[in-house]
């Protein structure tokens, strides 16, 4: 059977692994990034701390889950809380700086992510902690005659379902109609009597909520450290530059095109490894040209180029 | 106070800094002396920073990269090809101006809070290369064991922590006098006229874009050269040098110094060092909880930066003794009343303050 499986697929084969890997990470990218593209594109805040919260959710993750199925739905429920209840404290500190320039938000956000990450470090010690998934997940399930770690492939489902539930959300409720909305053109959105301050706070409440499920599902993956926050906010930022402010599907793609580059990259080509996401940044902005930067400028009206 | 008496003012405090500088190593003992050089370092990139940031309109948190690609391409220099000071700076000038010709296309198509994005992707990007390039980099080790450096042929290499501190101070003042005639050029002119109206500057047919790209490309060359002085004064380096840390302290340093001004730069950036280094002297352990603090409260206080607060202030005064308010008094508003794309902290009311 397993040498069948690999007569079949062939040069593939070795490839194979690295390959599904690449989709988890993706799919974890999308969750944590999406959040950001959020308050980027309706809020217009570059939010620094984006990291923090999917560190946060990865620390709550390692310090309630105990191998049993109760803690994981627990760790998911504070987590996400957490988290969203972080994101809400950051919009009302980003509240009476909210008509200055973005250079003061970013400083900001960036200070919040610094004592942020060190409040988290003196409560988690400076280590990074081991997470205990459920016994039922640890364990290996065979895919195409190769063993694979089956809280991945429980993972890569669960993901997309909260990639699909996101879609529908944007798509077809009435937040998902204002999100869009504000997306296109903020001022306008406002004249129609909907409070911006309400939007932040909306939007970062459900970023923080995205962002600290992605850390509890994902601390296996990209597990609580100091250096977790960090990590997440750049390959967030990555997505975002990649996918563009457009839609849904154009951070998903961007996101698993990410992953894919993060292990199926490193299995192909070791060598050009470190420079392989700045090669896929330079393609995407040569091959749109001046397609990305024209539909972050069109979010201002009156940002002609 | 009039505008010319500021400027007086200004004149002297900064000659008054120089001399200080320049008394310093002899004052304090090598090792403050060796962390003065360092800081003199980061001010350099502070001062590319604000290049960018304030004059050009480009926010960056990304001259880490340049700065990065100086640091390595001189201490590969200083290795196995030369000590001498001269090949090193230009190495490391080349190696940022190449650096930031890569990404030039990433960056000068954006605006504002998009190149911010861009630049601190590239910035994070840089680092984590300079970790997995082991062949070149030394990886997260980094590359030790550099030889002294000796500023022109045939001269003694330099042994002492003070002398290394005055070769810094004696390249990062001549970049620096270089940057300032350059700026007061019509090139400075058209730099800011595109920033301060780039649609108009635009439809007079200036190729806007073409400016930003040589500025990118010039205050890469600056960070490069930041990066050459960094192997002189530390004689050793790894990617944390480049870190998210470092780019975010120099953005701190440079609005508080006020984002236009080059002086001011320096002098921000010096200071958020210090700071930092200070804490972490005090109270091992939180010195990133009290910087965060300070970044927090830099934002409400300072939005347009301490010489921004300080013109205001001046500004007010003024228009109070003439009984009417002057365009200055409105904080953070662009032309529609509205922070415009990639406007720069504290410009508006210099350029205000000097048409008057």
């Amino acid at each position: 059977m397993m040498l069948q499986a690999a007569r079949v697929l062939g040069p593939v084969d070795p490839y194979l692994i690295p390959a599904l890997d690449g989709v988890a990470y993706g799919l974890l990218l999308f969750v944590a990034a999406s959040g950001l593209v959020f308050c980027f594109g309706v809020a217009n805040i570059l939010n620094l701390a984006h990291g923090l919260l999917y560190a946060i959710g990865a620390y709550l993750a390692a310090a309630l889950l105990d191998g049993g199925w109760g803690s994981l739905l627990l760790a998911l429920g504070v987590g996400t809380l957490a988290a969203a209840g972080a994101g809400g404290l950051l919009a009302g500190l980003l509240a009476p700086v909210a008509r200055r320039d973005h250079l003061t938000q970013a400083l900001l956000t960036f200070g919040v992510a610094l004592a942020g990450g060190a409040l988290l470090v003196t409560a988690f010690g400076p280590d990074s902690l081991p997470v205990r998934i459920p016994a039922a997940l640890d364990r290996s399930v065979e895919v195409a005659g190769h063993r694979y770690a089956a809280y991945r492939l429980v993972f890569i489902g669960v993901a997309a379902l909260i990639a699909v539930l996101l879609w529908l959300a944007v798509a077809k409720t009435r937040a998902g109609m204002l999100v869009r909305a504000a997306v296109d053109d903020a001022d306008m959105v406002a004249c129609l009597g909907v409070n911006p301050a309400r939007i932040r706070l909306g939007v970062l409440g459900a970023a923080g909520a995205l962002a600290g499920a992605a850390g509890v599902l994902g601390a296996p993956i990209i597990g609580p450290a100091p250096t977790t926050g960090d990590t997440v906010l750049l390959l967030s930022l990555v997505v975002v530059v990649l996918g563009g402010l457009g839609s849904v599907q154009g951070t998903l793609l961007a996101a698993l095109a990410v992953g894919e580059i993060q292990s199926l990259g490193v299995a192909l080509a070791p060598t050009a490894a470190p420079f392989l996401l700045f090669a896929a940044m330079a393609l995407v902005l040569a091959v749109r040209a001046r397609g990305l930067p024209g539909r972050f400028l069109r979010l201002r009206p009156g940002g002609s180029t | 106070m009039t505008p010319a008496a500021r400027r007086w003012l200004v004149r002297a405090g900064g000659v008054g800094l120089l001399l200080v500088a320049i008394a310093l190593p002899w004052s304090v003992d090598a090792y403050t002396t060796s962390l003065f050089a360092r800081t003199l370092v980061l001010g350099l990139v502070g001062v590319s920073v604000a290049l960018l940031t304030g004059l050009a309109g480009l926010p960056t948190l990304g001259q880490t990269g340049p700065y990065a690609a100086g640091a390595y391409a001189s201490a590969l220099v200083a290795m196995h090809v030369s000590s001498v000071g001269v090949v090193q700076v230009l190495t490391g000038a080349a190696a940022g101006a190449l650096f930031a010709l890569l990404t030039v296309p990433l960056v000068v198509y954006a605006r504002g809070v998009v190149v911010l994005m861009i630049t601190l992707a590239i910035g994070e990007l840089t680092v984590t290369a300079a970790g997995r390039w082991t062949s070149v980099t030394g990886g997260t080790d980094g590359l030790a064991g550099i030889p002294a450096i000796q500023p022109v042929w045939g001269m003694a290499p330099l042994a002492s922590d003070r002398a290394r501190y005055l070769y810094t101070l004696v390249v990062v003042g001549v970049v620096i006098a270089a940057m300032v005639m350059l700026l007061r050029t019509p090139a400075g002119l058209l730099l800011r006229a595109s920033r301060d109206d780039e649609a108009r500057t635009r439809a007079s047919g200036h190729r806007v874009t073409g400016y930003l790209a040589v500025t990118f490309v010039g205050a890469g060359a600056v960070a490069g050269i930041a990066g050459s002085l960094l192997i002189t004064a530390q004689q050793y380096v790894s990617p944390a040098d480049f870190g998210f840390d470092v780019s975010a302290l120099l953005l701190l340093g440079v609005v508080i110094g006020g984002a236009a001004s080059i002086g001011g730069a320096i002098v921000g950036t010096a200071l958020v060092i210090a700071v930092r280094d200070w804490l972490s002297g005090l109270l091992p352990g939180y010195a990133p909880l009290l910087l965060g603090g300070l970044f927090v409260l830099t934002a409400y206080l300072f939005p347009r930066g301490v010489a921004g607060f300080s013109t205001e202030l001046a500004n007010l005064v003024r228009s109070r003794s003439r009984g009417r308010t002057g365009p200055g008094d409105r904080p953070g508003t662009g032309i529609q009343g509205r922070p415009s794309r990639g406007e720069p902290v504290g410009a508006a009311p210099v350029s205000s303050g000097e048409t008057r």
